[in-house]
């Protein structure tokens, strides 16, 4: 979370693309084009349409494949040997967990976390996880916690048992790395939404299913940074070891990995908040924990009951942050005055010490101890949305009539050829050839699978989202890098705004902004502007000092370095955070599909709602993939590296 | 890397493990029933206490009032444990096949799930009514009602869709639906009756309460899909349109619908395998039948007066013995 991710070390930063020579003005070109593209509208609008129909052909298609599976269930030797061992396994495992966890009680869980915390980074973190887990039992959720930490750790265990040695491999053959970038870019981007309905038709719902749909949105990063980290280990270290005869599997031990070390650290570190992002939806299939309590207030309205639970699970978050970087950041030998082994000594007499306390103290925690919010918080809401509704009715309105509704027009009575000529355009400008002819590729794939108009409708909602998000993370991220203390105090707002269940600000902007587009959007902005403003910051942070010195000995005011030097030298990182803007926005459109979005989003919902609308949903996630690697084609001149990109949250 | 004698040894592994299992094949449990402990049940249920009852636990308040009761009562008068899955309607269904759930409290018609859960694949069954009548409807705010009297017909609607206008709708009037698993004919009924209205989803239970409760207290317009029983027409004034009323098979095709919505009568679906061998519990379940207005106020407590669903549960539970007493199995 608060680390840049591995992305971003400079090494891998790459130089501003150079402009073709060209005899003309460099503007007419683009001039240009948009004037042929307005003239083309003006002509053709309203033609070559292609309506949306529920029942399409291919949505029954993928129905029927739902029908097989239901019916073969019990028969298939795929189930039978395969994906049923799967879901028990996955299930006894975190059942296992689940009763230790809880067997330790709320005292021992505490316990525990200090213990871990002081092995991983010594006393301030162990302070740091005492709080933390001591607040899930003040506000009265230490069982759900408790549930939620269970999954998040089945998921990661397992995301690790798989992904560590995947990535090992994957970062000492190019090959498999190729073959697995773009199967772990879908994983990415698919909305987990789309993937709730067919993980409960393969694993039924429960916590073996909600598993598994962690797994597939954590382990990613288990699998991109440790092959990052194996690629990047100093060929010359590799080269001295085969030449003192070691085997390819001593060196790959004593070399590769306890080099690597570090970065590996990151990697389990990202996968552990990704897994913990994920446990709200999670619990839409039945997984027990701190998102049922979320989806139990989202279905009353009552902000008050999800507000403790998102507390709690923002508190989580950073409390394995700082635990897991705390490991990574120590060297391979631990630091300090004590030994390993005597450290684990301390360990396990701390462990002990804290299982005598916990068993002297009342299994329950004390009622009068539990501090209740939601009367207060219910209250606070009640009065803002109450006596604010008429300003914020009024910016809705506004921005709706002046900017959503007009663009939507524009683009769903555009003739789909206009719309697929201007992203070519587009992309061929910004990219190249390659990543043009992808773009186009996976924008008419939506016009295949019967949901062009949804597509455009939620094109509408992106780009609506993503101006106001790269115009606040540039504002935020530079002035963090140019004040230290203002990145200090607005790193905790950062962290909370991105791991806060989205679920939880749904509720207030809903009473605020009613069931609409805009209130889809003002979700996404909230949930997309952290990492712009992490990567801006991180970006102009890394401007060379050399360049920022000799700007200032020259003379240059504040405001010149900043605009001559600092933002013109920082262009990839910038480029690379409206990429990452952009591809969060998306993220978010199926969240908003509850709130009035429509579009893909809605589909989405739906197809996981109602039964009969199973492919449709399906469909939509792709769908919704499909339009992300356009707007990723588009975006993607900023940076042409190949490999560990496209996080949705870079956490 | 030596991938391949690691993947030989995997799958030995693999095999060894599967022929221990010695069924030679995993099946999805077809409903455990109470007293055997599933994936997901903590610890040991021992039958003497009963066991375990896994309520489905949909997300409409006024179905949480319901299985609150239910789940008071297993708990304390029959000595059973009860786990609740926060659930989508359809998806619970699904919850029979695994054996993570064994009732549904609180059904709304979904004959097409009936079809496919008790009559193919034959892992459910109904288990009675719950008393509840359940009224799908159209609804706006009662001051508006009092202010155009004739609103509430209809064949009136067209005249005053300029009043429910909004940045959503197109020009057309705002028609504002809920969750996308409800039951709905909302726009075949707009076609079929030729009304100058769009559908605008708001996507959650929470969208339509938030609308509706601005609506009343910023007077704004608002037309919108509802229910009774439900603990808002105990916090708001609201009055229904009156749609053309409901005959017999007039909602048989889906795209001719151009009447109201049935009454419901609203009922409980059990697991297979519960109403086999639930015992008490199950016959507690069976019996279980009250009114929309014990419901509305239980819900109404659990939503608005700050109770947790246990703590209304308990308060109606000790004002009503007279009702819940005939419920529990001699």
């Amino acid at each position: 979370m608060t680390s840049p991710p591995a992305a971003l070390s400079p090494a891998q930063t790459v130089p501003p693309t150079p402009r073709a020579r060209t005899p003309l003005p460099s503007w007419l070109a683009p001039l240009g084009g948009a004037a042929v593209a307005v003239a083309a509208y003006l002509l053709f609008r309203g033609t070559a349409l292609l309506p949306h129909d529920d029942d399409a052909a291919q949505f029954a298609a993928v129905n029927d494949a739902r029908d097989w599976v239901d019916a073969n269930r019990n028969e298939s030797p795929l189930f039978l040997f395969f994906v049923n061992y799967v879901r028990l396994s996955v299930g006894a495992l975190h059942d296992v967990l689940r009763l230790v966890l809880h067997g330790a009680g709320w005292a021992g869980l505490i316990g525990a976390a200090g213990t871990l915390g002081w092995l991983a980074g010594g006393l301030r973190i162990a302070l740091l996880a005492v709080l933390g887990t001591g607040s899930f039992a003040v506000l009265g959720l230490w069982e759900a916690a408790a549930d939620t930490l269970a999954l998040v750790l089945t998921a990661v265990l397992l995301s690790l048992l798989v992904g560590l040695p995947l990535g090992v491999w994957a970062g000492r053959s190019v090959r498999l790395r190729r073959l697995l970038t773009p199967v772990l870019d879908v994983m990415q981007i698919m909305p987990t939404f789309a993937y709730l309905a067919p993980m409960v038709l393969f694993f039924q719902i429960g916590p073996a299913s909600a598993t598994v749909a962690t797994m597939i949105y954590s382990i990613p990063p288990a699998i991109r940074i440790t092959a990052l980290a194996i690629e990047q280990v100093s060929p010359t270290a590799v080269e001295a070891s085969t030449a003192l005869g070691a085997t390819r599997r001593q060196t790959l031990c004593k070399v590769h990995i306890p080099m690597a070390r570090a970065t590996i650290a990151l990697a389990i570190n990202q996968t552990v908040m990704m897994a913990l992002s994920m446990v709200v939806i999670a619990a839409l299939i039945a997984a027990p924990g701190l998102g049922s309590d979320i989806v139990r207030g989202l279905s009353r309205a009552n902000v008050g009951l999800m507000l403790p639970a998102g507390i709690a699970i923002v508190v989580m978050a950073v409390v394995l942050d700082r635990i897991t970087m705390a490991a990574a950041a120590r060297g391979p030998v631990p630091s300090g005055a004590l030994s390993s082994r005597s450290r684990l000594a301390v360990a396990a007499l701390l462990l002990l010490a804290t299982g005598l306390v916990a068993r002297s103290l009342p299994a329950e925690f004390p009622q009068e101890w539990v501090l209740r919010l939601a009367g207060p918080v219910n209250e606070a809401v009640n009065w803002a949305k109450f006596s604010w509704y008429g300003v914020t009715d009024a910016i809705r309105n506004a921005t709706t009539e002046a900017l959503l509704n007009p663009l939507q027009t524009v683009l769903t009575t555009a003739p789909w050829w206009l719309v697929a000529a201007a992203v070519l355009a587009l992309a061929w400008r910004t990219g190249g050839a390659r990543p043009a002819v992808t773009a186009v590729g996976c924008l008419l794939a939506t016009a295949l699978l019967g949901l062009w108009q949804h597509t455009m409708e939620t094109l509408t909602t992106v780009l609506a989202g993503v101006v106001p998000t790269l115009a606040a993370g540039l504002v935020l991220g530079v002035a963090a890098a140019r004040s230290p203390r203002f990145a200090a105090a607005q790193r905790p707002l950062l962290d909370a705004a991105q791991t806060m269940p989205a679920f939880v600000y749904l509720l207030p902007a809903l009473a605020l902004f009613g069931a609409t587009r805009f209130t889809a959007i003002f979700a996404s902005v909230v949930y997309a502007v952290p990492p712009v403003v992490r990567l801006v910051e991180d970006g102009i942070r890394n401007v060379s000092p050399a360049a920022v010195e000799a700007a200032r000995s020259s003379g240059s005011t504040g405001r010149q370095l900043l605009w001559k030097v600092q933002l013109p030298m920082a262009r990839p990182a910038i480029l690379l955070a409206a990429n990452q803007g952009i591809v969060m926005t998306l993220a978010m459109v199926v969240v908003g599909g509850l709130v009035g979005a429509g579009g893909l989003g809605y589909d989405v919902v739906s197809g996981f709602s109602q039964r009969t609308d199973f492919g449709m949903g399906f469909a939509a996630g792709v769908a919704t993939v499909l339009l992300g690697i356009v707007l990723d084609r588009i975006t993607q001149g900023a940076d042409r590296r190949p490999s560990p990109r496209k996080k949705k949250r870079i956490a | 890397m030596r991938i391949g004698r690691r993947v030989r040894l995997l799958a030995g592994v693999l095999t060894l493990g599967l022929a221990a299992a010695g069924c030679g094949g995993a099946k999805v449990e077809t409903g455990a029933g109470p007293g055997q402990p599933s994936t997901g049940a903590t610890g040991s249920s021992a039958p003497a206490t009963g066991g375990t009852v896994r309520i489905a636990v949909n997300p409409w308040a006024g179905y949480e009032a319901s299985a609150a009761v239910l789940s008071y009562l297993l708990e304390n008068e029959l000595g059973y444990k009860v786990e609740k899955k926060e659930l989508a309607e359809q998806v619970s269904w699904e919850g029979f096949e695994s054996g993570d759930v064994d009732l549904i409290v609180e059904n709304w018609g979904h004959d097409d799930l009936k079809k496919t859960f008790i009559e193919e694949k034959k892992v459910a069954a109904e288990a009675g009514s719950t008393g509840n009548k359940g009224v799908i409807g159209w609804y706006i705010p009662k001051w508006m009602a009092d202010k155009y009297p004739d609103i509430t017909d209809y064949k009136n609607l067209n005249k005053y869709a300029g009043l429910f206008k909004t940045s959503e709708s197109g020009g057309k009037g705002q028609l504002l639906f809920g969750d996308p698993s409800y039951v709905s004919n909302e726009e075949a009924i707009i076609k079929n009756l030729k009304l100058d209205y769009k559908v605008v989803v708001g996507g959650s239970e929470a969208a339509l309460i938030e609308s509706a409760t601005q609506a009343q207290k910023q007077r704004k317009p608002l037309l919108f899909y509802f229910w009774d029983p439900h603990w808002l027409f105990s916090r708001i004034d609201l009055v229904r349109v009156n749609l053309p009323p409901h005959t017999d098979g007039c909602d048989a095709d889906p795209k001719k619908v151009a009447c109201d919505y049935a009454e419901l009568d609203l009922d409980k679906i059990v697991s297979r395998k519960f109403a086999e061998t639930g015992g008490r519990a199950y016959e507690l379940v069976k019996n279980f039948s009250w009114t929309n207005e014990a419901q509305n106020a239980v819900a109404d407590d659990m939503t608005n007066n700050g109770l947790s669903p246990e703590d209304a549960a308990k308060k109606w539970v000790e004002a009503n013995p007279a009702v819940w007493t005939s419920w529990i199995p001699k």
